[in-house]
């Protein structure tokens, strides 16, 4: 648990017949003084689906802003196919292949819902003013790659943000369809590893059953690593390979759902001291 | 974009609600006498102020000498009926929401309306008493016996005082009326009071058309000799603009809703015609014109291109550019300095245009160094910083250190016109060629702003304004892509600079006051921003009738008072329709959010989260408190 800070330690991980996609060694993340994240060590595999809990305040969100560099790391390394994302922008840890979405979902709301998911491609292509000026071949070529893919990735979703709904500016839609958009803006980036931030928060029972089944999917048929931030237990039965709790910046349990779920210091983490007596 | 569809135009301005239409007809009327004098007294009072204010700015004395109408109208009385028509017709507004009862119209309008204009117009027969009891010249220049005389029609005092309450009372009840009218009565009535005051405003513009195409007889018994419309001509005008309205009722709004229901090709076609009707317009017309008319244009040229700049930067990309002006004066300097003799330091006297690749290259350079330090920070520091830089251009210019190279407050004199590649010279003595190298320029930008709009760059500005925080995550490069939006624009403002210089045949640092960057905002926040057809509208407005910072427009009257209408025009602008006057789709859903979801949900167009387009209340009951219960349930699980 409580492992040493390693931020001397940048090699390569060693050893584990499978290299992980995402690593954090001895990760912290300081706001001042108060520790939001101490000396975390975290590993995710190709293709699994880990989720994250722990009581608010935990450091959850904090984690994910630490990976995609919003926030700064006070100590440790983060490792994304065996190389650091220490020092790098934000758009440069999305274009590595980390993509996310927003607790309180944060959309392009006047731009449409096609212009979503085409914008997060940004960093996937390659046109310049001269290509737009110019009106070449490439630049025709781009522009119509970039628009199928953004319908692909509209129609995983079914036919909720197709059709006219593409030119549709995004905050005319539902609050589910937002989430909904904002895990298609996450995928259009083409990532190796998507991070969901409590991606059913706000839904009904049905709608979050159905996005439980969508991200099962999303591993399954787009091979994305998955890390999610998730409330609601039911999700997180459904969907984890792995649980990893949080309590106040310091991870207190791992394992899969059924031994998390009783292991008396997450008990006690989320319903206070003695209930576990 | 399925909002400009017809049924989907939710009236932004309030002026849309009032007025005869067929669902208020069961609406009760009020007794006459029932008034909120409250909301009178509270609206004459400000009026009266304003009142006071605009004659104690010396307008109407000033105004006096243009006739609108020859010995009936001046635009100096004008100005002092404005207030009491706008308060006499406000104070009768009514505010109709759905289950909030309502009344017809009627004799409690018209009642309001002149109790309210009474009061306004009394803030005048206030002052005229004032004016003839005490003496405050000393801190308020203007008052004056003049304006007394004014007031009074040369008749005293208590003339003042009784024919302001009278003509107050009589204008606000014209106020009060125009809400009783039919709403068809009230479209001609304004038709034909915007044709007589354009006709006599424009006098000067129509004058030179019409000399260029030889129908000087129709101007001189439009025009009286001396300004202003004869009496017939304005009975004439009036009658003939009435007619018009009355025959187009209806149609021009059809023909606009019909265009914007077209999709795809058809729509395409349609827009193309557009253009090219508009640009055949803007290549014959000034044909015709004489060197007044095509001065202004090259004016008003000037300033769209610098609009349209700025437009990248603000519209787009949402950086609050205060020093605009900057890359304006560099592009003019560098300019100078490329194609002059007189150039101080160097003067390799290139022919314009290759100098305009200098002129490019410089103005970039320029954009990437101001923008760098710049660009990293937001909003309101953003501001403030732009504005530093662009005083800090302008008093480099000016500085002894740097007077070796741009001549200090010499400025640099005696700049060749722009030779255009041998077939002719561009330069201020012909106002025409000028506007025809600025209109090329024109459409340059204008085609640069639009493809860039539609393309991955452009969507990339608007993400960074929509949210910088996650444009960054989703992988765009923030800082690249401000900095690109920031040098297009210096681009597109020193090619202003680069005519501008050619065009005045001297540059001097006096010209490139931080007022050019403010008066270029307000264009672009006037005219509409983001939007292109917005933008020109607002240059031709505001530069072509008011006049730019140096630049006479149309009312060259109003010089004087150019920067008080700048200001009064923003300040309603932005109360009354902030998405500007020809707003871009988007910065209209930007500002109209809340409304126009009401407004979907309210015509059934809101969605359901089963991908169906009918409305149920399953949109309300998703973000309700059921949602916050099951949530709960999850987590205690």
């Amino acid at each position: 648990m409580s492992a040493p800070a390693q931020a001397a330690s940048g090699t390569q991980a060693s050893g584990p017949a499978q290299q992980p996609i995402l690593e954090t060694r001895g990760l912290g993340v300081d706001f001042g003084g108060l520790k939001a994240l101490d000396g975390l060590d975290l590993a995710v595999y190709p293709g699994e689906i880990v989720s994250v809990i722990g009581p608010n305040g935990a450091g959850k969100t904090t984690l994910f802003n630490a990976i995609t560099a919003t926030v700064a790391a006070s100590e440790g390394d983060i490792l994304f196919e065996g190389e650091s994302l220490i020092g790098l922008d934000p758009n440069r840890v999305t274009s590595r292949g980390i993509a996310r979405t927003f607790q309180n979902v944060r959309l392009f709301a006047n731009m449409t819902v096609l212009e979503n998911v085409m914008v997060s491609q940004h960093c996937r292509t390659r046109q310049s003013v001269f290509g737009a000026l110019l009106y070449t071949k490439a630049f025709r070529n781009e522009e119509a790659e970039i628009t199928e893919r953004g319908k692909e990735v509209l129609s995983f979703f079914g036919s909720r943000l197709t059709g006219y709904r593409f030119d549709q500016p995004a905050y005319t839609l539902s609050y589910a369809n937002r989430r909904r958009l904002e895990i298609a803006r996450a995928m259009a980036t083409q990532p190796k590893l998507i991070l969901l931030d409590e991606p059913v928060a706000g839904m009904n029972p049905t709608e979050s059953a159905e996005l439980t089944g969508l991200i099962g999917r999303l591993r399954d048929e787009w091979g994305f690593a998955i890390v999610v931030i998730e409330h609601d237990m039911e999700v997180v039965r459904e969907v984890s390979d792995r649980v990893v709790v949080l309590d106040h910046g310091v991870k207190i349990a791992e394992g899969d759902y059924a031994d998390v779920s009783v292991d008396p210091q997450v008990i006690e983490a989320y319903l206070g001291h003695g209930a576990t007596a | 974009m399925s909002l400009a569809e017809p049924p989907a135009a939710p009236g932004p301005s309030p002026s849309a609600s009032p007025g005869g239409d067929g669902s208020s007809d069961d609406a009760p009327p009020r007794p006459p006498f029932a008034q909120d004098w409250r909301r009178i007294a509270r609206m004459g009072a400000i009026g009266a102020i304003g009142q006071i204010f605009i004659s104690l700015s010396n307008m109407p004395v000033k105004l006096d000498g243009r006739a609108i109408i020859e010995g009936v109208l001046s635009l100096g009385y004008l100005s002092l009926v404005v207030l009491p028509l706008a308060s006499g017709s406000r104070v009768g507004h009514q505010i109709r929401r759905e289950g909030v009862p309502h009344h017809r119209p009627g004799a409690h309008e018209i009642i309001g309306g002149a109790a309210c204009g009474a009061l306004v117009g009394g803030g005048l027969s206030l002052l005229a008493v004032l004016i003839a009891n005490f003496d405050l010249r000393e801190p308020l220049v203007n008052w004056s016996p003049i304006l007394a005389d004014l007031l009074g029609f040369n008749r005293g005092t208590a003339f003042a005082v009784i024919i302001w309450l009278a003509i107050g009372a009589a204008v606000g009840a014209a106020g009060g009326l125009l809400r009783v009218v039919p709403p068809l009565a009230r479209r001609v009535l304004w038709t034909m009071v915007l044709t007589l005051f354009g006709a006599a405003v424009l006098e000067s513009l129509t004058t030179d058309l019409a000399e260029g195409m030889g129908i000087e007889g129709l101007i001189e018994w439009f025009y009286a000799p001396r300004g202003g419309l004869t009496i017939t001509g304005a009975i004439a005008l009036a009658a003939g603009s009435g007619v018009l309205a009355f025959v187009a009722r209806g149609r021009i709004k059809g023909a606009k809703s019909r265009i914007d229901a077209l999709e795809g090709p058809a729509r395409n076609r349609a827009n193309l015609g557009l253009i090219l009707a508009t640009a055949a317009v803007l290549v014959i017309l000034p044909m015709f014109a004489g060197k007044l008319t095509n001065e202004l244009l090259a004016n008003v040229g000037l300033f769209v291109l610098l609009a349209l700049g700025l437009n990248i930067v603000v519209g787009l990309a949402g950086i609050l550019d205060l020093g605009y002006v900057a890359f304006f004066a560099v592009g003019s300097y560098s300019a100078a300095v490329l194609t002059a003799a007189t150039s101080p330091k160097i003067h390799p006297e290139l022919p314009w245009f290759v100098a305009l690749i200098g002129v490019v290259l410089l103005t970039g350079l320029v954009g990437l160094f101001i923008g760098a330090p710049v660009i990293r920070m937001r909003g309101d520091y953003l501001a403030i910083v732009t504005l530093g830089f662009g005083e800090i251009i302008r008093l480099l210019f000016l500085s002894d250190w740097l007077s070796g190279w741009f001549g200090g407050s010499q400025g640099i004199t005696n700049i060749p016109g722009a030779e255009i590649f041998g077939l002719a010279t561009v330069a201020g003595t012909d106002p025409r060629s000028v506007f025809y190298l600025v209109l090329a320029f024109c459409a340059i930008a204008i085609y640069v702003s639009w493809r860039l709009e539609r393309s991955r760059i452009g969507r990339a500005w608007m993400a960074v304004r929509e949210d910088e925080t996650v444009a960054e995550a989703m992988g765009i490069n923030t800082v690249n892509v401000k900095l690109l939006a920031f040098v297009v624009g210096a681009v597109l403002g020193s090619f202003s600079g680069a005519i501008f210089s050619a065009k005045v045949g001297s540059v001097f640092p006096a010209s490139f006051l931080i007022l050019v960057s403010i008066v270029i905002l307000v264009v672009v926040i006037f005219g509409g921003m983001g939007n292109i057809v917005g933008v020109v509208a607002g240059s031709a407005v505001l530069i072509g009738v008011l006049g730019g910072p140096k630049q006479p427009g149309l009312l060259a009257e109003f010089s004087e008072f150019k920067l008080l209408i700048y200001g009064a025009l923003l300040v309603w602008m932005m109360l009354a329709r902030p998405e500007g006057l020809i707003p871009s789709v988007r910065r209209t859903r930007e500002l109209h959010q809340e409304e126009m979801a009401q407004d979907a949900w309210l015509r059934g167009q809101t969605e359901d989260d089963n991908g169906g387009r009918d409305a149920t209340a399953s949109t309300a009951a998703t973000s309700g408190s059921t949602v916050e219960a099951a949530r709960l349930a999850g987590e205690s699980a």
